[in-house]
């Protein structure tokens, strides 16, 4: 029932007055694979998942969506959910009118899991949703994102106001019903470390243009952090690519992109180094977002605190 | 229990291995399915798909159509004589290395691995290497 290609964007262009939303977007989603999109503040996320999602027009380019352009194409748009990071429901619906609502436009809808997940959640069916709290409003988009089984479906930053007990409770359902009813799933976040095993393939969008469209598992042990004596550290990491530097006295921590073997762990070790491995976070931060290699500087520090909220 | 140092499939792996070589999944024994590891490692099924698959590639589990995958025989074995491999890279070539730094002769080692061996020499778990 579902094609291999679930959705196909060519060269997307989008312009908002002198503003470069984006900029020359080419990318293809299969079907059944969870997706990170990930990127700073601004950098085009919400964009372009409007317009993957078919709910907003790109300035230039062309996108499918199993095979089809998505614009007012309701056989299509009922095969896809998304769920913004602020998500607008009629001002006086309650919650349990939205999942009704929700419940008649998705073909694949499923009660029984919105009901377990009203449970889990705690949420007030029969409150106004303009009275529901940050977290709660979220709660109803996770809800709504994960008993709809659409075939795409895109969640924008869904967890905020979540606190981690809840988010961990949306990671759990959204594994275990991703594993019973596979499709294909994008995540956009700021908190990737708390996303990244979920994650089969990650995108990385910076200024509007794709900076990043690689394979999780070809990130994973791709970096690693070498500490110990400077003069050792730097022996030691000789002919790999830094990308990232810090120093404290006669003491050095270098990140460099390599794979080290067990051998070189051993030998590592045995030069009384420490090696402690690069999280996605970190690698997404200190090279796909134009951090100039080889910096002394401490810019990176600071992409992380904005970065790790 | 999984880090960022290596492939999260490559940990499965590695876990299911430990498991087969410490006889905590004995042969013919069944390995949780991949939906049951994703769930308990939170990580994508198609990841946990890759790590079983791995091994069953290696020939250490097999597949029973529709029921599940299982520890194959002889599983425990092959995994101690992979291990024996990797401990002359990991350990043994190291440690020459470093006892030659330090001017240890051969017999210095020996009677250093002798007096460290938890395995008492008299019962000659060293003799069938």
């Amino acid at each position: 029932m579902s094609e291999k290609i679930a959705v196909s964007a060519q060269r997307l262009t989008k312009t908002f007055k002198d503003v470069k939303a984006l900029d020359d977007v080419t990318l293809q989603l299969e079907s059944n694979k969870i997706y990170g999109l990930l990127g700073r503040n601004g950098a085009g996320k919400t964009t372009l998942m409007s317009i993957l999602t078919g709910q907003g027009y790109p300035g230039s380019g062309e996108i499918e969506i199993f095979g089809h352009a998505p614009f007012e194409h309701d056989a299509t748009l009922s095969r896809i959910c998304f769920i913004r990071e602020s998500q607008k429901y009629p001002d006086e619906y309650k919650v349990f009118q939205a999942f009704k609502a929700a419940s008649l436009f998705f073909e694949n809808w499923n009660e029984a899991l919105a009901q377990e997940l009203i449970a889990d959640f705690n949420l007030p069916v029969k409150r106004k949703i303009k009275k529901l709290s940050r977290g709660q409003l979220s709660a109803v988009g996770v809800i709504i994102g994960l008993a709809s089984r659409a075939e795409v479906t895109f969640f924008d930053e869904p967890y905020l106001g979540l606190d981690a007990v809840a988010r961990q409770i949306f990671y759990d359902r959204l594994v275990e019903d991703f594993s019973l009813y596979p499709r294909t799933i994008v995540l956009s976040s700021h908190l990737i470390d708390e996303v990244a095993n979920l994650l089969e393939h990650v995108i990385i969008i910076d200024g509007g243009r794709i900076v990043m469209d690689s394979d999780a598992e070809s990130l994973q042990g791709a970096a690693v952090t070498v500490s110990g004596n400077s003069s050792t550290v730097h022996e030691f990491i000789e002919g790999y690519p830094v990308i990232h530097r810090d120093s404290l006295g006669t003491l050095a921590s270098i990140s460099i992109r390599a794979r080290l073997s067990e051998r070189q762990q051993t030998e590592a070790r045995e030069l009384g180094l420490d090696l402690s491995p690069v999280s996605l976070q970190q690698l997404v931060v200190r090279t796909a977002l134009g951090q100039p290699v080889q910096s002394e500087t401490t810019e990176g520090d600071e992409e992380a605190k904005q970065w790790s909220v | 229990m999984i880090d960022d140092s290596k492939p999260i499939f490559m940990q499965i792996a590695e876990l299911i291995e430990n498991d087969i070589f410490a006889g905590v999944l004995a042969e013919e024994a069944q390995v949780p399915s991949t939906n049951e590891f994703a769930a308990f490692y939170r990580i994508n099924p198609a990841t946990a798909a890759k790590g079983i698959n791995k091994l069953v590639e290696e020939g250490l589990l097999y597949k029973k159509r529709g029921i599940g995958m299982f520890v194959a025989q002889g599983a425990p074995e092959r995994l101690r004589q992979k291990r024996r491999q990797k401990f002359n890279d990991l350990y043994v070539q190291p440690l020459t290395a470093e006892a030659g730094k330090l001017g240890i002769g051969v017999e210095e080692l020996m009677d250093m691995i002798k007096s460290a061996h938890p395995l008492d020499s008299t019962h000659g778990g060293m003799s069938d290497v």
